[in-house]
């Protein structure tokens, strides 16, 4: 059913428009004014002022890999994060790690280990997945590359951001 | 004597050809900025100190980009349309006197004695770089803004002209030099502070002067599509209205055109209204050259008060429908201009003759 919506009837005055324009200059230059003697403070000036200080504890950025405080690399390439990874923009190759070596307990390392950033969604879902606690999201946000092949970071990229997490499981150590 | 007026003529027209464009380039700037300021947003300050060398960065970026002609455009028509919408805006600033004398030499390039009829004259030819480029386009926005910009200029060319009117039965005369002349003598039209300014009959006349100031300001705004009236170039409706297929420099033309309608157009108000080069107090050019300068720098400066006023007010009000556009043109400001000219008619009749 069509309804009719009733139009309000104006007096004299509001049909003479020239208070209700004056009225809204009156707003426009108020936030002139206040914008030209520096009252309103919005905006940020980016690359001079950053949010870095005040990010949350919670904040996802990049995806990086981390060591161990014998400088391990946490990662044992089980994979778990290249298939949970929603846009696919992991990829592992395993490799045995050699018997003489002194982490040789640990079997398995990763001999590639690529993001590709332009796919990474900052889901955090790797972190989440990992069971070695090898993979955090850090705080760079800011990640830039002049071609495709730049935007992909390699593994020692990854520790580079990552570098050494204390404090989490170390259940490597006391096995054997 | 006579090499002597040539000389002087082509030095003013430089001159004031120079200023203008600077001002236009400046008044894009000025119009980020504030647009920025009012919207709470900072506005371009990254080129240099506090964003002044933008204009130059912008004028680099219209030249580099590709200029494109559409092939289904009619080429003559789409090439000169263009320099149809700036010739306008810059010619006008001939007849208007931006400032008293500076050694002797008065400050207007032609002191015609039709000075407001050439301004109109001139300022209606404006009209057909829109019109012109709209169909020369060979597209349907472009064209759609072509002839709303047409039917605009037709309904409130008709309110400009009457709205002047009663400026010139007080003159009685059209020489622009004329019109400041009055108002030194007695007064801005709009605040007639000097002179016998006790006198109750120079007050009643200020009421329609007022009027008459309202109706030809934005009958203004109309002419140079500022926006509570700027239909021909609807962004939200036309995708850009008549530029829209325009690029790179024929596009930055059409943008100076538009800059440089809003000066003259100041230009022509402050003359008519706020008294041209006159500040109470501040005597003219023939007490000493910085005076002819300062009277100059006075102009300008009410100039550019006046744009600070176009842009405020564009940031201010949102666009009129069409329907409503023709309805006050042709309803209320076509009769009010009208009525007013009779009521400075009684009243002039009636005053005692000062």
């Amino acid at each position: 059913m069509a309804i009719t919506v009733p139009r309000p009837k104006l007096n004299w005055r509001e049909r003479l428009y020239l208070p209700a324009i004056v009225a809204g200059l009156a707003i426009t230059f108020k936030h002139f004014k206040n914008m030209l003697l520096g009252r309103t403070k919005v905006t940020m000036q980016y690359p001079e002022q950053k949010w870095d200080s005040s990010l949350p504890e919670h904040y996802r950025g990049a995806p990086a890999l981390v060591r161990d405080e014998d400088g391990r690399v946490r990662c044992v390439a089980c994979q778990l994060c290249e298939f949970i990874c929603p846009p696919r923009a992991i990829k592992i190759i395993p490799d045995e790690i050699p018997s003489a070596d002194r982490f040789a307990k640990v079997e398995k390392y990763p001999e590639a280990f690529d993001i590709d950033m332009i796919r990474c969604i900052f889901c955090g879902m790797c972190e989440e997945v990992c069971p070695e606690q090898a993979i955090f999201l850090r705080k760079d946000y800011a990640i830039t590359g002049f071609t495709r092949a730049d935007m992909v970071h390699h593994k020692e990229k990854l520790l580079e951001i990552g570098g050494v997490m204390h404090g989490v499981v170390l259940k490597w150590n006391e096995k054997k | 004597m006579d090499s002597f007026f040539i000389i002087t003529s082509l030095l003013k027209i430089v001159g004031i050809l120079f200023l203008v464009l600077s001002m236009v380039s400046y008044a894009v700037y000025a119009e980020r900025r504030v647009s920025a300021f009012i919207q709470d947003r900072l506005g371009p300050n990254r080129v240099g100190p506090a964003g002044l060398f933008q204009p130059i960065a912008d004028m680099f970026k219209l030249l580099l980009k590709e200029d494109f002609t559409p092939r289904a455009a009619n080429t003559f028509y789409y090439w000169l349309a263009p320099c149809l919408a700036v010739m306008p805006a810059i010619i006008t600033m001939a007849v208007v006197p931006f400032g008293s004398t500076l050694f002797g030499v008065p400050m207007v390039i032609a002191d015609v004695n039709v000075g407001i009829l050439f301004v109109f004259a001139i300022a209606s030819l404006g009209v057909y770089g829109i019109v012109i480029g709209g169909w020369a386009s060979n597209s349907k926005y472009p064209f759609l803004g072509g002839i709303r910009s047409s039917a605009q200029m037709l309904s409130y060319e008709l309110s400009l002209g009457l709205a002047v009117i009663p400026v010139f039965l007080l003159v009685g005369n059209l020489r622009l030099t004329s019109v400041v002349r009055y108002q030194i003598e007695h007064g801005w039209f709009i605040a007639p502070f000097v002179g016998d300014w006790m006198n109750p009959w120079k007050w009643l006349l200020t009421i329609p002067m007022i009027i008459s100031f309202l109706v030809f300001m934005i009958a203004i705004f109309a002419e140079t599509n500022r926006l509570p009236f700027d239909l021909p170039e609807a962004e939200q409706e036309l995708a850009g209205g008549y530029n829209t297929e325009y690029s790179s420099m024929k596009f930055a033309l059409y943008f100076l055109g538009e800059y440089a309608a809003m000066i003259t157009g100041s230009a022509v108000i402050v003359t008519l209204f706020f008294g041209g080069w006159h500040f109470p107090g501040i005597p003219d050019g023939s007490h000493g050259w910085i005076f002819g300068l300062i009277n100059i720098g006075v102009f300008f400066a009410k100039v550019a008060i006046m744009i600070f006023f176009f842009m405020w007010v564009r940031w201010t009000f949102p666009r009129f429908r069409y329907d409503q556009l023709m309805r006050l043109g042709w309803l209320f400001f076509f009769e009010i201009a009208l009525v007013n000219i009779f009521l400075v008619g009684i009243i002039l009749a009636y005053a005692p003759s000062s």
